[in-house]
């Protein structure tokens, strides 16, 4: 059975805080199976939680939104305001520039196209990042506003639920 | 063999235009043209910007972490980095040969990338171009155009990929960061449970694998004119070649061909590349200019990538490919074609031959073996070379008695390919845009120019956010006299 919630970080742990996505899902993924927070939820809690991880959103990840009732994009930006952000995503139906990599709202017009269907509820958590530096660590500003993060999801997840 | 509009003799009384970055292109490449007063084209300039520290990045690390950790280089074709490094660190594990069910595991991860890589170029990145024309409605020359008038088009590049990607996944264990390929082999084969899920559908594939080049065959018949001359320049080729002469993505001998078709060098060692090939370095660009040593930097330089592998073999091993690989050479007649919207057509005869060896490896009882990894001899240097989607990958490696890298050389397909990139804008330059006013459907001329070749510059830069093109005129004092833009959203206004 497909889970209801997609969570999907996006990001190359080799290239500084372009790590925060992945390492995040990992901080998600102990919280949902260590038993001292998510197992206390109830029966059937973790397994509404699906979590993916690219280096980039591809065409193909329209396909594993299909029968979700949310996703959840997470992402490392260098604009965003510090220590995160969140709003929601939409299917545009504009033209967007297509590259190899997609941005989430890109994602969910090919899934319009591809399903011929409204995509599920879609979010972006885009948390701050500073540097994007290959073979460097995560800069520590990113790993405070990760911090801030999880206890975010850890929230977001639980109204989700 | 060199177009002249590398450097304008008097730069200073001349306007420049750039393109920066170039749209649907993976990562940031960036074109300069240079004008005079009358709009005539005097110098052209493609600037990528190769990220350099990659060597780095991998020296001091124990080998075996090598294949995950180049993964991390590119995400768009880590299986090629995954597989070159692989190949390259065999060496140091002494495995001169391979198992069958290693070799075969690691060629279907390899047929898997060239799917899904091929079919996102094609369906998603060119056809809107293709199908549109160069210079229709922007706001219908993009995906959501094809998919609205050309759906199934749409679909199928979407089934494709995805399709590749299970065929990597299985292999490689799992969707990103795959560990499959390991120095002397494999850690896992496929089992009968994933090799019958990916039989149920690779049938279709290769079906719509060979009506994909039937479409881009069909447009090169409709419009020859356009197809044969758009940004075409000579320039010789190169590609490896199996040991049978067929063509192998996944291992052989350098093969090199001149402008003419005539080979230049045959059966060379890929372990001796350092003696084929130089690369110079041009104080106006990051990225390196390879070139064929015997020829010198003048004349040396050549194409790697579809183009250059479907004309550099005698023949492709799988049937249906091998039948388009004739009708592409008898299309093109005596001498080689030196069009890069062939490279189109020759991607989608690989992509079918890519779909034709998965079929037949999902066939064969060794693919779900279990003989899966040989050692010998400990080396201390090591070479691989894999035919990426892209074109030859290189990757040479030394370690030392501690098991630590301390010496490693990549050669990018992408950088093969800058020297022939710059020859094909400074063409299409020439071509459309000399004399007349910089329009956005002329600019987009140049960019599909670049396109053909599928430049993958994600090892040079990470694309975050928007990739707006911006276009500066300026006068020649230096100020601006005019500016067009795309945003993020494809819309283009001046």
């Amino acid at each position: 059975m497909t889970a209801p919630v997609l969570i999907f970080a996006i990001g190359n742990e080799s290239r500084g805080d372009d790590a925060l996505g992945p390492m995040l899902l990992r901080e998600i993924d102990n919280w949902l199976n260590s038993g001292e927070g998510a197992r206390e939820k109830g029966e059937g809690f973790v397994e509404r939680f699906e979590l993916l991880e690219d280096f980039q959103l591809q065409i193909e990840h329209a396909m594993d939104m299909k029968d979700r009732q949310r996703v959840l994009f997470i992402d490392a930006g260098m604009d965003t305001p510090a220590p995160f952000s969140f709003y929601r995503a939409k299917a545009t139906g504009e033209p967007v520039l297509y590259s190899h990599a997609l941005a989430p709202q890109a994602l969910l017009d090919v899934y319009v196209q591809f399903y011929k269907e409204p995509p599920p509820d879609a979010y972006i958590l885009c948390i701050k990042g500073e540097s994007f530096e290959l073979g460097e660590p995560p800069t520590p500003a990113a790993l405070n506003h990760l911090a801030l993060a999880l206890d975010f999801v850890k929230q977001l997840l639980d109204v989700s639920s | 063999m060199s177009l002249s509009l590398e450097t304008a003799a008097n730069p200073e009384n001349l306007r420049r235009v750039a393109i920066d970055p170039v749209s649907r292109v993976e990562g940031h490449g960036k074109v300069t043209i240079l004008l005079d007063d009358k709009n005539r084209i005097h110098q052209v300039r493609l600037h990528i910007v190769e990220f350099r520290g990659f060597e780095k990045f991998i020296q001091g690390r124990p080998y075996w972490e090598v294949p995950v950790m180049v993964q991390r280089l590119c995400g768009i074709c880590p299986v090629s980095h995954h597989l070159a490094a692989s190949k390259a660190l065999d060496a140091i594990v002494g495995a001169q040969h391979l198992t069958s069910t290693a070799e075969k595991n690691r060629r279907l991860m390899h047929y898997g990338q060239i799917l899904q890589s091929h079919a996102l170029h094609f369906f998603h990145l060119c056809s809107p171009d293709l199908l549109f024309g160069f210079d229709s409605d922007i706001s219908k020359r993009n995906i959501v155009g094809v998919a609205e008038k050309y759906p199934e088009t749409a679909k199928r590049g979407i089934l494709l990929r995805k399709f590749g990607q299970e065929v990597i996944r299985h292999t490689a264990g799992k969707r990103v960061h795959g560990t499959g390929s390991v120095p002397g082999g494999v850690n896992k084969s496929l089992s009968i449970a994933e090799r019958d899920e990916l039989l149920r559908d690779i049938y279709q594939m290769v079906a719509w694998s060979r009506e994909a080049v039937h479409m881009v065959k069909e447009l090169h018949h409709k419009n020859p004119e356009l197809y044969n001359s758009f940004g075409a320049f000579r320039a010789n080729y190169m590609s490896m070649v199996g040991y049978d002469g067929s063509l192998d993505l996944y291992h052989g001998r350098l093969r090199g061909r001149d402008e003419n078709g005539n080979v230049l060098f045959d059966g060379v060692d890929y372990n001796d590349y350092t003696v084929l090939i130089g690369e110079e370095v041009k104080n106006w660009s990051y990225m390196k200019f390879p070139y064929l040593k015997s020829l010198g930097k003048e004349k040396g330089w050549y194409r790697v990538g579809p183009l250059s592998r479907i004309q550099n073999c005698d023949f492709i091993s799988t049937p249906l490919a091998e039948i388009e690989r004739r009708e592409f050479m008898a299309y093109s007649g005596v001498m080689p074609m030196h069009a890069p919207l062939g490279y189109h057509w020759a991607r989608m005869i690989e992509m079918l031959h890519a779909a034709e060896m998965i079929k037949d490896l999902l066939h064969d009882d060794d693919i779900t073996g279990n003989d899966l990894i040989v050692t010998g001899e400990r080396g201390f240097e090591g070479v691989g070379v894999i035919e990426a989607p892209r074109g030859t990958l290189i990757h040479h490696y030394r370690v030392d008695e501690n098991d630590l890298v301390t010496m490693c050389n990549l050669i990018v397909s992408t950088t093969h390919n800058n020297q022939a990139m710059n020859e094909a804008v400074r063409r299409v330059a020439q071509q459309y845009l000399h004399g007349h006013e910089i329009t956005e459907g002329l600019l987009n001329h140049i960019e599909v120019a670049i396109r053909a070749f599928d430049p993958c510059l994600s090892c040079a830069t990470h694309a975050l956010g928007k990739m707006p093109l911006e276009v500066e005129v300026l006068g020649v004092d230096g100020t601006q006299l005019s500016t067009l833009s795309r945003s993020g959203d494809g819309s283009f206004c001046a």
